[in-house]
Order: structure tokens, then C-alpha cells, then sequence
């Protein structure tokens, strides 16, 4: 399998077009992350003393139980806000703010309604004025064509399907040609039909390119069948619980998951879940008691 | 052996409809119609009532009939000062109305976007907000040199504290989503303004701007009836409504109220064409 692997590598490395998206892949760690909110006395730690390092063009997944701060942990990464202490490194560097070296994939759609696909794929590069105005066309033409939307370039986001939407906001990701995608929960809200075709295109989007993936979510099958490495989160405050890596073949399709090696890793992740979820509902159960005995 | 199949496709396909015979063969269309032809008859049969039948119907039966105030109409139809009246009112509404946008759609979104223009114009904003327009009246009768601008001054507030408000809310309300992304992809301060809050905050303001829309012509009849309509031609229509009641002819005075109903129709229907051609996207489906 690894042959294949090089051999896809050299095949993309013959189309022209291909290497407009550059192949720049970067590492990104975190030191001992830690992210609390509220005063004083309600004080509660989000994230604690969260540390990971992410090696260049793997797709790390992380999963965890809902509400465990997987959403203010993309936030970090992305720069929307700051840790307390520690720090985020990409390529050893200190991240300071949001910039356009990590992009990032929202939970529900985050196309502005009021412009067209093809304008939304190409605000990065407009704004920042980065890109020549006929190698931006060319480019976000290539891009329509990758995700399969090219006669949907001049439709609003209202008017296309919820697969649609994630897969412009895939290309309006990719015209940045950022160093780290970061994806919160991207395919939450799809259809199981429409999520499986997106998985599915997106594990063939990532093998084409190899870049730095982060991935959250909280569905255990999507998991396992994206991931190089895939990172249990314990519960409040949010911290690494155990790394497994997954060692299915690439490429990929949903049919691995059928495999008895994604099954073993399905239980070992659905165990370690569990045991987080159950520390929730043990410590609201006390509380619970706590409350009527008094 | 094509041709025949050309031409069978081309009979097939439905001929392209125009847009009044659209109307004119939509069920709504013709069921509003209705409605408005049965509240006329209605009307007539309960004005007459007394007449008709020698029964008069309590409150009603004391409005003049539709027959008589269509009378009313044509006669004053060829009255200029009717058609001043317009004239005089939808100019001190639109007045009003403009300078309402112009200031309040700007301070609407300072007040959003930054902290301490927030902190220090809200709270007199917010003291100012309740006071009804028509209570400005006497003050600024007092203060303004001319009717005419204190008229239009009344007016300007009517549409003002609405469409600051809903400015507001509409800015503040924008999925922070959306600004997120922009920062990631290196917008500007300037980029975020232009790009993301302003169209983000269209609906609201073209909300507010149709519901401002209404309180200006409320306004603006009942700060003409109080100040005596600005001694010029016509004087308004709500001179107008004033005037014939003091005369008496009740009719002419329900003249002066469909025209209203007319005129605020006109207005509202112009900013609602105004909202749809400005906003693309939303006149999808």
C-alpha cells in the first residue's frame, strides 16, 4: 500500500494544475495549553494543560464527549482567542491571532449568505489582494471543478444542498492554501447519505494533498476512518486521554471500516468514551444528590 | 423527421407568461379583489342601512356610504389644493424619512461596531427613544424657525429611533461565524465593516426602514392637524382630514383617510422594491 501511496504522489506531481495548490505542510503543537472562563470563584477550566504535537501532513482527529471544549480548543488553534497559558506552535512559531496560514471549517456553514459561492471562494485572496486577478479566476476555477460545483459557481449558499455548501467551503478553505486546515465538526447536520459521500471525498482530497489536518468530531466512525492519528479527549477540563493510531491503508475507503482492525480500534476508542462520559454523569448524579440532601 | 420532433418539443414547452397575466390568472390576486369589492358592498349596505331598510346600524350606519364618498372624491379632484396636499405631505415624509436613514443607519452601526461610541450615545439614545414623536411636537414648533421644519423634524424622528434600533440589532446579530472566517482569511477592520457587517445588516435595516416608513406618515398627519399644516397651499393631507372635519363634510374627511391608505401603501411598497432589488440573495425562492 505504501507503494500506491508514492505512486499517487507522482502522478498528481504530472498535472500542471495540481501544483497550484502547493504542497506546504506544516507541524503544529500545543505546550501545555490551559483555557479557563469566568471570575474567580466560578471558575471553570476549560482546557487544562493540554499538550500535542501534530507532524506535518497528518490528519489528527480528535474526539471526545460533547461539551467537552472541543469547539474552544479550534477557537485557540485558529487564534480567535488566546490560551491562559502555554502555547501553540505552528512550525515552532507562536500563535498570536487568526490568520490565513490556518483556515478553518465551521460547525454549520459559514458562507456569507449575501455573496455568491464563487465569491465567497475567492474573499480570502480579493481581500488580501495576494493573488493576480486572472491566476485567482484560474484558480478558483480549478477548485469548482475539484469539488464538483462548477455550475453552482454563481448560485447564493441558500440555494445549494448542505453537501454543496461544505464542499465550497472546502474550496473557499483551500484558495488560501493554508499550512493547517482545522475542521470543527464539519459534516455535523449533513444526512448519513450526503455524510458519507463527504467523507469519503474528503479523505480523497486529503491524500491528494497531505496537508496538516486537524479534525474534530464526534462521531467515532468518521473517525476512525479519516484519521492517521486519533486523539481521545477526557472530559472537563479537556486534556489528551490517549493517542491511537490508526494504521488502516491508504487511500481509503468506507468499506475499511468494515475490517476487523477498524472494528478493534472502534471498541478501544467507544471504551475510553464511555469511561469519560460516565465520569460526567457520576459527578452530575452527586451533584444531584448533593442538592437534595440539602 | 426531426422538424416534427422540433416541433413537437417546441409546442410542448409552455408558452412564457407575462407578468400581468400572471395576476390576472392568480387566485390570490382575484380573491384579494374580492375581498375588497365585498368590504365595499358591506360598507354601502350598512351606511344605507337606515334608508334601505329603516334599521340604522350603530356606528357604521352614521359613515357616509361609499357612493357618497366616491361623490366627494370627484369633486375634489379637480381642486388643487387636494393634489397639494400630496404633494406637501409625501415630500415632508420623504424628507424625514431620507435624513432618518442617512443619520441613523451610520449611528445604528457605530453604536454596534464600537465599544465607546456605544458607552457614551446609548444611554441618551435609549432616554430619548420612549418619548412618543408627537410629544416633540409643541417643543419643536417652538424651537424650529419655520412649520415646515418642525414638521420635518417630527418626522425624522418618528423613522430615526426605529431604524437605529433596528440597525443595531440587526449588526449585533450577525453570526460571529461569519467574522471569524473573514479574520481568518485577513480581512480588515475595513474589509469586516464593508464586507461582513454592512450587507449582514441589510435585512435589518430595510425592516426598520418599512417600519419607519409607517410611523412617519402617522406623524406627519398628526403634526400637520396640530400645527395647522404650515400655512402653504393644501396644507397637507392631514390639514386636509382636519379641515373638512372642521367643516363638516365627513365624507371628504374619508377622502382624506383613503388617501393615506393609498399614499403609506405606495411608500411601503417602494421600500419593499428597494429591500428585494438591494438583496440579491434573499429573493431566491
Amino acid at each position: 500500500m505504501q507503494q500506491s501511496d508514492t505512486n499517487n504522489m507522482n502522478n498528481s506531481g504530472n498535472v500542471s494544475s495540481e501544483e497550484m495548490l502547493t504542497r506546504n505542510s506544516a507541524s503544529l503543537e500545543l505546550r501545555g495549553v490551559c483555557r479557563g472562563f469566568g471570575d474567580e470563584w466560578e471558575r471553570e477550566e476549560i482546557i487544562k494543560d493540554f499538550s500535542l504535537s501534530i507532524a506535518p501532513g497528518e490528519l489528527t482527529v480528535l474526539v471526545g464527549p460533547s461539551g467537552c471544549g472541543k469547539s474552544t480548543l479550534v477557537n485557540l488553534l485558529a487564534g480567535y482567542d488566546i490560551p491562559d497559558t502555554g502555547q501553540i506552535l505552528l512550525n515552532e512559531k507562536p500563535v498570536t491571532g487568526p490568520g490565513n496560514d490556518r483556515m478553518v471549517v465551521f460547525q454549520e456553514t459559514a458562507l456569507m449568505p449575501w455573496l455568491t459561492a464563487y465569491q465567497n471562494v475567492v474573499f480570502g485572496p480579493k481581500v488580501r489582494k495576494d493573488i493576480p486577478a486572472r491566476e485567482l479566476n484560474e484558480k478558483a476555477d480549478y477548485l469548482f471543478e475539484k469539488v464538483g460545483l462548477v455550475e453552482f459557481k454563481d448560485k447564493y449558499p441558500l440555494q445549494l444542498s448542505g453537501g454543496m455548501q461544505r464542499r465550497a467551503e472546502l474550496a473557499r478553505a483551500m484558495i488560501n492554501d493554508p499550512l493547517v486546515m482545522i475542521m470543527d465538526e464539519p459534516f455535523r447536520g449533513l444526512d448519513a447519505m450526503s455524510r458519507e459521500l463527504m467523507q469519503e471525498f474528503f479523505v480523497r482530497l486529503f491524500e491528494e494533498n497531505r496537508r496538516t489536518n486537524i479534525f474534530v468530531t464526534s462521531e467515532i466512525d468518521e473517525a476512525i476512518f479519516l484519521a492517521d492519528k486519533l486523539i481521545i479527549l477526557t472530559n472537563r477540563p479537556t486534556a489528551v486521554r490517549k493517542i491511537i493510531d490508526i494504521k488502516l491503508t491508504r487511500p481509503r475507503n468506507l468499506d475499511v471500516l468494515s475490517s476487523t482492525e477498524a472494528y478493534g480500534y472502534k471498541r478501544e476508542a467507544m471504551e475510553l468514551l464511555h469511561e469519560e462520559a460516565l465520569k460526567v454523569f457520576k459527578r452530575s448524579a452527586a451533584v444531584a444528590n448533593s442538592q437534595e440532601v440539602q | 423527421m426531426s422538424d416534427a420532433v422540433q416541433n413537437e418539443r417546441i409546442s410542448s414547452v409552455p408558452k412564457k407568461k407575462s407578468k400581468l397575466e400572471k395576476m390576472l390568472t392568480n387566485k390570490s390576486f382575484w380573491r384579494g379583489v374580492m375581498a375588497l369589492i365585498g368590504f365595499v358592498i358591506f360598507w354601502e349596505v350598512c351606511s344605507q342601512s337606515k334608508v334601505w331598510f329603516g334599521v340604522q346600524v350603530p356606528w357604521i350606519g352614521k359613515v357616509p356610504p361609499p357612493s357618497e364618498v366616491i361623490a366627494a372624491w370627484q369633486k375634489i379632484i379637480y381642486y388643487t389644493g387636494y393634489w397639494e396636499s400630496w404633494y406637501l405631505s409625501t415630500g415632508r415624509v420623504f424628507a424625514g424619512f431620507i435624513i432618518a436613514m442617512i443619520i441613523g443607519i451610520p449611528f445604528g452601526l457605530m453604536l454596534a461596531v464600537n465599544r465607546y461610541f456605544r458607552e457614551i450615545f446609548f444611554p441618551p439614545f435609549e432616554i430619548l427613544r420612549p418619548i412618543p414623536p408627537l410629544a416633540w411636537v409643541p417643543a419643536s414648533i417652538v424651537f424650529w424657525p419655520t412649520t415646515e421644519m418642525s414638521i420635518a423634524f417630527v418626522t425624522f424622528l418618528g423613522a430615526f429611533f426605529t431604524i437605529v434600533i433596528n440597525v443595531l440589532g440587526g449588526a449585533r446579530s450577525i453570526d460571529i461565524q461569519y467574522l471569524r472566517a473573514a479574520q481568518s482569511m485577513g480581512a480588515s477592520q475595513w474589509d469586516l465593516f464593508w464586507k461582513v457587517i454592512l450587507p449582514g445588516t441589510l435585512p435589518s435595516i430595510w425592516t426598520g426602514a418599512a417600519v419607519g416608513m409607517g410611523i412617519t406618515w402617522e406623524v406627519v398627519l398628526a403634526s400637520e392637524m396640530i400645527s395647522g399644516g404650515g400655512q402653504q397651499g393644501g396644507g397637507g393631507l392631514g390639514f386636509f382630514i382636519w379641515s373638512s372635519y372642521m367643516g363638516g363634510t365627513v365624507a371628504q374627511v374619508i377622502v382624506g383617510m383613503i388617501s393615506i391608505g393609498i399614499a403609506g401603501y405606495l411608500s411601503s411598497s417602494l421600500i419593499r422594491f428597494l429591500g428585494v432589488i438591494s438583496m440579491p440573495w434573499r429573493r431566491l425562492f
